[in-house]
This record gives C-alpha cells, structure tokens and sequence, in this order.
C-alpha cells in the first residue's frame, strides 16, 4: 500500500439497473491518483468519467471494487461515514458553482468547517483568499458575484479544509474562456505550491492542458493516459481514441 | 428530463392535496354542522312525538310571561283541579282527563350527597297517573301512594344506583324531602328514559305542592278522545268550552312546536358552528393562495412560453381558475362525505351525552349539499385569483431568461394593508362604540375580518426583521443559521403562512384578554365594593339557578361572629308592562344597602315592606320615569299582576342593578328559594371561625357552597374557562389548516432547494443536521405567526374591553401564561410541522441535487 496515492480505485464496477435495461457505466476500474498531483479525467459522454469521479468522491456507491480515499476504504462505510469523510477529506468544485446563496462569499467558504464545527486556520484562510484574489468581495452575496468569481469562491470553499482530495466536475464548463483559465491556474497553483491533490473531469482538452497527467476513459475503462500534456497533445489523444472506437 | 418533470408533477400533486385538504376541512366543518342540526332536529320530533303519544288533547294556563327558547321555557299558569271534571263533564267525545302536575326541578340528591346533575334534558317531578301504553311498572315496584313515597324512571334509578325501598332526598320549590322509592318504572321498547329527562313521581298532592307550589292546582290536563271523535274535533269543542283563558292544543301540535323551539335552538347553534367553519374557511384562503402564489411562480417560464407562443392574459388566467374550480370540486366533494361523517358522529356523541337520545336515522339536507359546494368552490377560487392576475402579468420574455424575475418591492402590498387595516380598525371602533345600531354584531366582525387582512398584507414587512430576530434565537448552530437565512428568503410566502397561523391564535388570545379582563374587574368590584366576607352560591349546570333553603338566611344571620346577612331571589317579571326583565326578591334590604354600598337617590332603603318596592335610578328612568311614592305594576311568574309603592331608588353602581321587591314577593316566583347570600362578619369575628358555622347550615342545600371572597370568584367566573375551552376546541380545526400551511410552504422549500439541499449533504451536513434546518425554518415560522397572533388578538381584546369600560369592565388585565403557552405551543408545532419536509431534505440523493444532465 503505497501512502503516495490520495485516492484510489481498485477494480471498480459500477453497474446501473438489472436484467435487460442494465448499463454498465465502470468496468474494473483500477487507478492511483497520486498525492500532490492534478489529474483530469477525460472522456466522450457516457464514458463514465463523472460516474468514476462520484465514486471516488463517495458520492456515489460502488457494485464492485474498492475506493480509498487516503488510507480510508470508502466502500462499506454508512450514509453518516460517508457524510464524515467528504466533510473533513474531500473538497468539491461543481459546473453549478453550487454557492448557497443566502451567505455571503466569506461565509460560503467557511461553510464546511462551520459544518464540522471548526475555526479556518487564519494564515491558511488568508492564503487562499489572497490566491482567489476576491478579498474585497468577501461581504458580497452570491448574486452580486460574476460566474468567474462564484467559481473561485468555490474553489476556495473546496481548499479551506485541506481536504486530502479536491474533486472538481467541470469547472469550467459554466465560464467564458478567461474566467476559465483564472480558475484552471488557481486549482494548479493549488497543486504545485500548496501541495494540493486536484482531480478535475473535463472534456476540453485546454483545461485538461493544465493538468498533470490526463486519463482518458472510454467506455468504463481506462484506454489512454497521458502526463505533463498540452493542449495539442491532449487533442491528438481525443482524435486517435475517436478514431479507434469508430475502427472499433 | 422527463424524470425531472414527472418528479415535479408528483411534487404539485402533493401541495394540491394538501391545500386541498384545507378546503375538504373547512367545506366538512360546514357540511358537519348542517348534517349534526338537521339528525338533532329530527330526533327531537321523534322524542316529542313520544312524548306526547298518549295526548290527543292538552289544557294548560296561558303563561303569566312569554320568555324566548334562548331564555328559557316559559312557565304555564297552573289550573284548577276542578278543571278536570268541568271537562269530563261538560264536553262531549272526551275519554278520559288527567290533571298533571309535572314541572322541570325536582333535583334528586345521589349518594354522594350532590345533586344528580343534567346536561340537557329536564329534571321533571310529576304525580303518578298509573300505568299505560307508555309507561310500565318494573318488576318488584308499585305505585306511590302515601305521602312519602315516590317512584322514578329506571334511568334515573341507574344513573343514582337506587334500589326499591331506598331513602331519596329530592329538592324541589321547597327545601330538601326526604322520600321511600317504591317504584321503578320504565317506558315502552323497554326505555329507561325518554331523551334523558329523569322523572320523579310522587302522589298527586305532594306533586301539586312540590313541583307546582299551589294545592288543587295542575299544570296541565291531558285529554283523551272518545272513539270516533278527532283530536282536532276535541279540541275545538273544549276551546269553545273553556273560552279563551286556556291553551288548548292537540299532542301533535304540541310535538310539532316542542320540536320547533327546539329546531330554532339548534339553528342558533348551527350558526355559531358555521361562524367557526367561516374562521377555518378563512384560514384556508391563505394557504391556497400559497399555494397558487407557487404554483405560478415555478411554472413562470411555461407561462411565458405560452405568451410567447400566443395565449392571452385571459387564457392564462383562466388556465389557472380552472385548476383552482377543478381542486375546489374535489374537496367539496370529499369535504361533503366526511362531513356527513362527522355529523353523524357528533350527533351520536351529543345523543350519549346528552342521557340517550334516540337518533334518527342521518340525513343530509340540502342545505349541506348546496353550501358544500358553495363554500368549497368560492373560496377555492377567491384564493386563485390573485396568482392567476400575477400569472397573466408574467411578460412572454421571461421565458427566455435564465432568471427568476425578482420580488417586487413590498411597498404597495405595504400601503394596501395599511389601508385596510385602517379600514378594519375603523367598523371595529364604529361597532364597539355602539354607534352601529342593529349591524353592530356585523360591523364588529366585518372590522375584525377585515383588520386580519390588513394585518396579513402588512406581514411581510415585518417578516424580514421580525423573522431575523426570532431566528437569532436558533443561531448557535451552522444548520439554525440556515434555518434562519431560509425562513428570511421569501418574506411574502413566510408572511401569508404566517398569517394564517395568526387568525385562529389571535382569536383565541382576544377572547382571552376580555375574559381575564371581566376576571379582574369582576374581582377589584367584589373587593372594593361588596362589604361581604362570605359568600353563598352555587354553579349553574341547567336552566335553573342553583337554590338553597331560605331558612339558612335566618339562621346564618344568628351564627355568631356574623353581622349581616342578605340574601336574592331571582326571576323574570313583566314591570309596567314592558318586556320581561330579571326582578330580585331580597331578604333584609337594609343588610343588602350596607353591603353593596348603596346610596338612596330618593326615598329610603332602610326597609322594604309588603307591596314595596326599590331600584336604582336607570331602570327607574327605564321603565317610564318613577319616582319615590310612584306606584309600578308587576306581573311576577305565578299569581296575578300586583301593584308596588316605589319606596326608595338608589344611584347607579357597578356592582348592582335591578329592581328589588320583598322577600315575601318571591313565593310567587318560579323558584320560590334564595339563590346567593353575603355574610358580613362582625368586628372581630375570624372568617375560619365563621366559614365551617356557614358551612354546616348548607348541609341540606348541595346545589350551593359558602365561600370566602376568591372562591366565589373563582366559581362565578368558572364558566370563562369552559367558554375559552369551546372557543379552542372550534379554531383547533383553523389552526390546523395553518400547520398544513406550514407542512405545505416547506415541503415546497425544500422541493425549490434541492440543489442547495444536495450540496450542502455534498460537504459534509449530516442528515440530522438537515433536518435540524429545516426545522429552525419551520419554528420560525409558526413563532412568528404566533406573536403576530398574541400581538393582534391582544390588540383586539384591549379594543373590546376598553370599549366596554361603561359596562363594568373597569380593568384590562393580559393572560401572560396563555400568550406564553400559546408560543411555546407554536415552537411545538413547528417542530411538528417540519417532520415531514425535513425527512424529505433529509433524503435529497447528493448525486441527483448537483448532477446536471
């Protein structure tokens, strides 16, 4: 068992219905997503990479297989288990933003620890603030941010805790290009200067340009990796992929 | 998608029923009502027709006053024995004539030494006329025939546990009797009773003495038809005989006016019940304005489209008026059903209760069928309106925007529930200021109706910072602080289900503070101004006050330790002709003067001799401007009219009015017994000494007890808490048409927040704690409903009472404990309230809230 691994699959099924309307979504699944690294998770629709993303994050639950999360297996725990573990290890950045639109910015990126009952540390809360650059829109409500902003705030929401994984579906997908490119280098400076696991499901391969290793999914199973990409070479990935499943 | 749709179909499905049911509540309390009178009334024609089988003809006196069913039942003059053979005699085509003396009050004592009580039916004593058709001796009895024997129905004999040959105490025009029960008898289809009326019977002479107060005298003649001759017949022929001095009816007109006084009874009743459904009804409104508020809301842009795509302001209104007349059918129809239901049910109930009524079969009478649907279908769509001009304002645009279209500014919903406050609270104070003439019970209510509106319009408003105050209170908590910002979110949907929580609670607490309010001045009057230490009285449980002896005002006056002693009977009489009011016969005046304080206006009230009289000054003016030395006619219940020297007025007071004749006066009342008695000690004299000498002198009159001052309060205004009781009993069903208000507004929070509701489970919220916010939410609302509630119904009783302040509310006094109890109640039901949407947050699928496909 390897320490260096935030999160992991292990021949992970994932099996939605039964008899003739049954769908497989993952097929034996196994991946190490290693400590300290941003990871995207690419793939056409029904690939199944929000399905694998849901698992890991313990959103969702598995048919067969195991996921760890740190040195926890998140397959067997309860509802209250599995509630604990994505309050205290695991962050999340939605396409949605997903802000609560009742509190202000400040308040919806303490939310989880408020939640748990914990104090933010205040040099990390004005690390990360100061990195989302939003220190003077911590009074404003969700309304009075723009798209960009809101995502920011919950990129920071998903950070406060130092969750041991930050799982974001998406998270540009609701943004305008330079909006998207403000979060994509806030989650890497995440990475690279905070230490910060970052697993990201995307299908645009500039955003998966960010990442540090690309995983491309293709119908429940993993059929291409790729480290330290760019965007051209992430396109070329898609292409040959796209080709080979039409061959196929 | 279609799952989306289908869910949200399912979702609407359930606001439907549950704004349904408020209508399906309301529209059964009115059909209830109509159902349970028309089943009384139709029972009553059936007992009377019983009561009545073996009359073909009956002779009574006229009475000496008329009183209304509301008042009373008016007392016949009694006949002359004699009558009975004048018309045996005289009349051809007669039978057979029977004198009765049967009277209501013959109270018999249990073996527990209290007077069995009655809830309804009469207590009557009567003479023995044997055995017939109807009336059956039980086994192991006979019939009374000497002095001290009596017999008595078999329900009564249960109800008391008597046995043949058992010692009866019964108290009847005169003090405590003790009797031998010989006889149990029962009635035809082997009855114990005949509507409950328990019946003692004695040897005719006793029975003319006790139940009638006269010797040779009957209260009515009960005449049977030869063979061949009519009822009818008979009768005219003794009218032409007796001429018109008498009443001669035929049994079923008897029956049939019984049953009609007591039909008008009933209706009386049935309005009272209807005013309550109105209340519900009223309630209900709310919470399907709510509802359709929301409906309109979330089907915004499907509205738009159809703008858009070219439907009319008219169609869309009308889309939504026929949803609403569709829901209002329904729950006419269910409302309808479990209101004959419940008619049905109280009905049977009333009949237990009231000692075995024989129920006619249930009935539905169209009046419950017309009003069902009338009710049901008007209020329906009064409510919808609103939403359905707000969905015909919905712009063909925002069905391309992405965003909701932001609440309107609350001013002009604030200025129009100004105004109509203002509009309300003007017909109230015209009402109560007695300035409204006959409308005046109208005016009130209208005004009281119409501030409600007002006050609802003015609620959101007050929402935002009264809600943020109350939810400070939850605030210790992360999910109490969501709780607190949601409940703030929508001010207009918190308000209107707020409000509908007010009505019923602001009913009951202004109720309430005139209550507490006539307590209190009832209570500073007797402490300041009644010089009485001990005091005399009993409960009034039926139509005739509770009495006692008159010999103990002799006695107790003396005890020693005792100073003075006065003592009232009461009665209505006919005074110079005018309608008939409350006379009082007292015993020693000049006590009565000291005690009450009373100052003579003219004259004395130093003695009142035979064919005397005094009064205060009001009723004096009242009854045509009298004065000292005047002479006054006055026709008391029995005897002939009598005329009386005004030999004293006293001024106007607060703690007494009326006129008071001699005590002698009251051998012809209906009740020829003293009712109350103030015992004023003597200098020096210890009430604890005095109080047990009292007491032992009541020993033969268990219908009253000796008091000290608080108990007597106590026991005179007991009757407030058995009228609050009702009052809450009936707005129970308007306060729970509020709770589903609540159920309803947050089953649809959540429904709206399913997003917010999975992500926050997404970081982390435990179910509990999900639970837990929706739940603050829930609390704040129904508290802050019920503050608006003690804060209106208080402003409405202060209203009332200070209006009333020249009738002898002389204090205005708040019942703190009920306010408070009715908020900790409101936290309650918010707690309850909230069980259901929260199981419901509680379980919003992570996945499914923040998936987006």
């Amino acid at each position: 068992m390897t320490t260096a691994a935030a999160a992991r699959a292990v021949d992970v099924w994932k099996v939605y219905g039964s008899g003739e309307a049954q769908v497989v979504a993952l097929r034996g699944i196994s991946v190490d997503l290693a400590r300290g690294q941003f990871t995207a998770i690419m793939g056409p629709s029904g690939s199944g990479k929000s399905t694998l993303m849901h698992c890991l994050a313990g959103l969702d639950s598995v048919t067969r297989g195991q996921v760890y999360i740190g040195g926890t297996e998140l397959t067997g725990l309860g509802d209250a288990g599995l509630t604990r573990l994505r309050r205290d290890q695991v962050g999340f950045v939605f396409q949605q933003f997903n802000l609560l639109p009742t509190l202000s910015a400040q308040e919806n990126i303490t939310l989880p620890l408020a939640i748990a009952g914990r104090k933010p540390d205040p040099m990390w809360f004005d690390t990360v603030i100061d990195t989302i650059g939003l220190r003077d829109r911590l009074g404003h409500r969700p309304s009075q941010l723009s798209g960009g902003q809101q995502q920011r705030v919950a990129c920071a929401r998903a950070l406060l805790g130092k969750p041991e994984v930050v799982f974001a579906d998406e998270p540009t997908g609701n943004l305008d290009s330079r909006s998207g490119a403000e979060v994509l280098g806030f989650l890497r400076r995440s990475v690279r200067e905070f230490g910060q696991t970052v697993v990201m499901v995307t299908h645009d391969p500039n955003a998966a340009s960010y990442a540090d290793r690309v995983v491309f999914l293709g119908d429940g199973q993993i059929v291409a990796e790729l480290a330290d990409p760019d965007a051209e070479a992430v396109l070329d990935t898609m292409k040959r992929l796209d080709v080979l499943g039409t061959v196929a | 998608m279609l799952r989306a749709t289908f869910a949200s179909l399912l979702a609407r499905k359930l606001r439907l029923i549950l704004s349904g049911l408020a209508v399906v509540l309301g529209v059964m309390f009115v059909s209830g009502a109509f159902v349970l009178t028309d089943t009384l009334g139709r029972s009553f024609e059936g007992l009377f027709s019983t009561v009545y089988s073996q009359t073909d003809v009956q002779v009574a006196g006229k009475p000496k006053i008329e009183v209304d069913e509301l008042e009373g039942a008016p007392i016949p003059a009694n006949v002359p024995a004699d009558l009975v053979e004048r018309i045996e005699d005289k009349v051809p085509g007669v039978a057979d004539a029977v004198g009765l003396a049967e009277a209501d009050g013959a109270r018999v004592i249990g073996k527990n030494g209290k007077v069995i009580a009655s809830l309804g039916p009469p207590r009557l004593g009567a003479n023995w006329t044997g055995e017939s058709d109807m009336i059956t001796l039980r086994p192991g009895s006979k019939a009374p025939t000497a002095e001290n024997e009596i017999a008595m129905n078999a329900g009564l004999a249960k109800t008391g546990g008597f046995n043949v040959g058992d010692e009866i105490a019964v108290l009847t025009l005169e003090p405590k009797k003790t009797f031998k029960l010989v006889g149990i008898f029962g009635y035809s289809n082997d009855r114990d009773s005949i509507g409950g009326a328990t019946v003692v019977a004695f040897t005719t002479p006793v029975a003319q003495q006790l139940m009638l107060g006269e010797k040779d005298v009957y209260s009515a003649i009960r005449v049977k038809a030869a063979p061949g001759v009519t009822p009818e017949e008979l009768r005219d022929r003794i009218a032409a005989e007796l001429g018109p001095d008498y009443v001669v009816k035929t049994g079923d007109q008897l029956a049939t006016e019984t049953t009609d006084s007591f039909r008008r009874g009933l209706g009386f009743f049935n309005n009272i019940l209807l005013g309550f459904a109105g209340v519900a009804l009223f309630v209900g409104i709310f919470l399907i304005l709510n509802t359709f508020s929301i409906i309109v809301a979330q089907r915004t842009r499907e509205l738009a489209l159809m703008r858009a795509v070219g439907a009319s302001r008219r169609q869309v209104i009308g889309s939504v008026l026929v949803e609403a007349l569709v829901i209002g059918l329904v729950a006419s129809v269910l409302g309808l059903g479990a209101g004959i239901g419940v008619g049905a049910l109280l009905a049977f109930v009333f009949g237990q209760m009231a000692g075995g009524l024989a129920l006619a079969g249930i009935g539905v009478p169209v009046a419950a069928v017309v009003s069902a649907f009338t009710v049901g279908l008007l209020v329906t769509l009064v409510a919808a309106v609103l939403p359905a001009i707000r969905a015909s304002r919905i712009p063909p645009v925002a069905a391309l925007q992405d965003s909701a279209i932001p609440d309107k500014p609350l001013t002009r919903v604030t200025i129009a529930g100004a105004l109509t406050l203002t509009a309300g609270g003007a017909a109230l104070a015209l009402g109560l200021s007695g300035n409204a003439g006959d409308a005046t019970l109208w005016t009130v209510l209208a005004g009281v109706l119409v501030s409600f509106v007002g006050v609802a319009l003015l609620t959101p408003l007050l929402a935002r910072p009264v809600v943020s105050v109350l939810g400070r209170l939850f605030s210790w908590s992360v999910p109490g602080k969501l709780g607190r910002l949601n409940s703030g979110r929508n001010p207009r949907r918190t308000a209107i289900t707020a409000a509908a929580l007010m009505v019923g609670i602001a009913l009951v607490i202004g109720v309430n503070v005139i209550l507490t309010s006539a307590t209190k001045s009832f209570d500073r009057l007797a402490a300041n101004q009644v010089h009485a230490e001990i005091y005399i009285s009993g409960e009034q449980s039926g139509p005739l006050p509770p009495t006692f002896d008159a010999a103990v005002l002799d006695r107790a006056g003396s005890t020693p330790g005792v100073a003075k002693v006065t003592g009232a009977y009461l009665d209505r009489a006919i005074v110079n002709g005018t309608k008939p009011d409350f006379v009082v016969a007292v015993h020693d005046i000049a006590a009565a003067r000291d005690i009450f304080a009373l100052t003579p206006a003219e004259g004395s009230l130093d003695t009142l001799g035979e064919g005397q009289l005094v009064l205060d000054a009001e009723s004096a003016t009242q009854i045509g401007g009298v004065h000292a030395g005047d002479r006054v006619s006055i026709q008391l219940t029995r005897g002939e009219a009598e005329t009386y020297t005004v030999a004293g007025i006293y001024q106007d007071n607060d703690v007494i009015s009326g006129i008071f004749v001699p005590e002698s006066a009251a051998k012809n009342f209906a009740v020829p017994q003293p009712f109350q008695a103030f015992v004023q000690l003597a200098p020096g004299a210890s009430i604890t000494d005095v109080l047990p000498r009292i007491e032992a002198l009541l020993a033969d009159s268990p219908e009253v007890s000796a008091s000290d001052r608080s108990a007597f309060i106590a026991q005179q205004t007991r009757q407030f808490d058995t009228i609050l009781t009702m009052i809450q009993i009936l707005l129970a069903l308007a306060i729970l048409i509020a709770v589903l208000g609540i159920v309803n507004t947050l089953a649809l929070s959540v429904l709206e927040r399913t997003r917010e509701l999975g992500l926050l489970r997404a970081i982390g919220l435990r179910r509990a704690q999900t639970m837990r916010m929706i739940t603050v939410e829930s609390m704040v609302i129904s508290v802050f409903g019920a503050l608006l509630g003690v804060a209106v119904g208080t402003g409405l009783g202060t209203a009332v009472v200070r209006a009333l302040r020249d009738e002898g509310f002389t204090d205005l006094a708040f019942p703190w404990s009920q306010m408070a109890l009715y908020l900790v109640l409101a936290a309650l039901v918010g707690v309850v309230a909230a069980v259901l949407p929260a199981i419901r947050a509680a379980r919003v699928d992570v996945l499914n809230a923040i998936a987006y496909e």
